[in-house]
């Protein structure tokens, strides 16, 4: 058992070296790190005034405390797939801005640790910043949760960002392979993600042919299962079938991030890309 | 049994292809230029071997191929006979690399940096920081200042920095590329000593990329002079001193070896 734990420990290594660094890295930008959790407060209560506002705006009466939670999970599920997104492919620009991008691609470990390591401190990032937002929105809202399922919530984001992370790893290729403009690019892709996959609205009110494109996005899936979790508080019998098209998502998705990455690697390799530092 | 040399090159070529801009920033004809020319060479163990060159030669992307960060065109380089493209992972468990740009996160401690370092080769931290303390003291570098941020450093000390970063995963291949470019004379000199210590004591080969004439001659075993892509001479430094010398003239420097045999100077514009 010893053997086995001082193994695993140093197996862990060059993950944690991700981890404690961009953690190290946070730490150092604190100030930077509050203004922008304040940007993403002041957005997310936007929404959910948002829903207060919406009798006064439309004139009839509306179910405020749902529709409240309704535009609030997708607001906070936009917040958490944009850092996710974010802090993945942000890394692979920070270290080309510090010229470190070589350094880390030379090191003596598998691409899969070494994505292994990014993706899991974006998704304990986004998780920590997510929290603190749910705390914000609990404080200033009067939120409805009596008889929601906030276990069953929790489950579906975890599979969730299994998928996201999948994503995550496509998108990180564009700071690879596109030095300016890489970064931008990913939120392009975050955008049409959420469009199609009813972050606000329910995927029945768009054209077909967009509603099309909603049955491959994990997030459509992602948002289903949470509103059923937190509105009508679904059990896992109800929210099996949401759960399920993201486990098989997740399955898809990470083996396919890992291997266009790969691709997009093998690009930069071949043309010099990856000297190209600020 | 005949043991792999630390590092084969065999008939390296590299060209990457660069866009003309037109007047008014559009962008024109395309146009290859080329890197690397053919380049073959061996570094035998324990030995320092210095390739020589000015700005645009092909030197950083010669090393850049060895480290696994570019793919040659054509031909092949092998550490210890692994070859750099087939078995990348292993090649990477041999080789450090220190280039002339110190690149750290600079919002980052020198022991922040050197502790991500440590993690990502797999030392453990506690060990690996005492044995990077130990040779950061060696080269000079004021140890009150290694948990000060590295934006915060001089040029030389985050060079040194660089230098035992690449040094203290013990890396059986070091690819040197200029790392006292920048550095002040006393800083050189500091370096140079602790690199020849270094090497002598744990028996490492080095690849050693320089404009500097004069190091090249005090720190290699042998040299490559590298022009346009391609080694145009490479002996050790007497036997280079040898092609060029004139009867009973005075021994001629590297930089006259270089001038005779290349027909420029190391000030040659970069064409990369």
């Amino acid at each position: 058992m010893r053997a086995a734990i001082a193994t695993a420990r140093v197996k862990g290594r060059p993950v944690y070296a991700f981890l404690g660094r961009s953690f190290a890295l946070t730490k150092r930008y604190w100030p930077w790190e509050m203004t922008w959790l304040l940007y993403s407060s002041a957005m997310v209560l936007s929404i959910g005034f948002l829903a207060v506002g919406m009798e006064r705006v439309s004139g009839i009466a509306v179910p405020v405390d749902k529709v409240l939670v309704y535009l609030l999970t997708g607001s906070l599920l936009w917040q958490y797939l944009s850092e996710l997104f974010w802090e993945t492919s942000n890394i692979i620009s920070y270290e080309r801005w510090e010229g470190t991008i070589e350094y880390t691609f030379m090191a003596p470990i598998s691409r899969l640790t070494h994505l292994f390591g990014m993706s899991a401190f974006a998704a304990c990032y986004a998780g920590a910043r997510l929290v603190v937002l749910v705390g914000v929105c609990l404080l200033m809202f009067d939120l409805d949760l009596r008889g929601a399922n906030l276990l069953g919530a929790c489950a579906v984001l975890a599979i969730s960002t299994l998928s996201l992370v999948g994503l995550g790893l496509m998108a990180a290729c564009l700071p690879l392979m596109y030095t300016e403009k890489g970064m931008q690019m990913t939120s392009v892709v975050e955008a049409a993600l959420l469009m199609v996959s009813g972050v606000y609205y329910p995927i029945e009110v768009l054209p077909g042919w967009l509603r099309f494109f909603s049955q491959f996005s994990p997030m459509t899936y992602t948002l289903q299962g949470m509103r059923a979790a937190l509105l009508e508080g679904a059990g896992l019998g109800r929210l099996w079938g949401d759960i399920l098209p993201l486990a098989v998502t997740a399955v898809v998705l990470i083996p396919l991030g890992l291997k266009v990455f790969a691709i997009a690697e093998a690009y930069c390799k071949r043309h010099g890309k990856l000297k190209r530092s600020g | 049994m005949c043991h792999p040399v630390p590092l084969m090159v065999r008939d390296v070529t590299k060209a990457f292809t660069q866009r003309r801009r037109r007047e008014g920033g559009a962008n024109g004809k395309a146009r290859a230029i080329t890197a690397l020319s053919s380049v073959s060479m061996e570094v035998e163990r324990g030995e320092i071997y210095g390739l020589l060159g000015p700005n645009g030669c092909g030197k950083s992307t010669l090393v850049r191929i060895i480290s696994t960060l570019l793919l040659p065109d054509v031909g092949s380089a092998a550490v210890f006979g692994r070859d750099v493209v087939r078995d990348a992972a292993a090649v990477r468990r041999l080789v450090n690399r220190v280039s002339v740009e110190a690149a750290f996160f600079k919002k980052l401690s020198p022991t922040e940096n050197l502790l991500y370092t440590a993690r990502l080769y797999g030392l453990d931290p506690q060990e690996g920081i005492k044995r990077a303390y130990g040779m950061l003291a060696q080269v000079g570098f004021p140890m009150n200042r290694v948990h000060d941020s590295v934006e915060d450093l001089s040029r030389g000390q985050q060079q040194k920095v660089a230098i035992v970063r690449g040094l203290f995963t013990s890396p059986v291949l070091l690819l040197l590329d200029e790392p006292t470019t920048g550095l002040d004379p006393q800083s050189k000199r500091e370096v140079q000593a602790f690199l020849r210590s270094v090497m002598r004591d744990d028996g490492a080969t080095a690849l050693f990329t320089t404009q500097d004439m004069e190091e090249a001659d005090r720190l290699c075993h042998r040299i490559g002079i590298m022009c346009d892509g391609k080694i145009i001479a490479e002996g050790t430094p007497e036997e280079l001193k040898a092609l060029v010398r004139k009867g009973s003239l005075p021994q001629p420097s590297l930089e006259d070896v270089f001038l005779q045999l290349a027909g420029k100077s190391l000030e040659a514009p970069e064409n990369e």
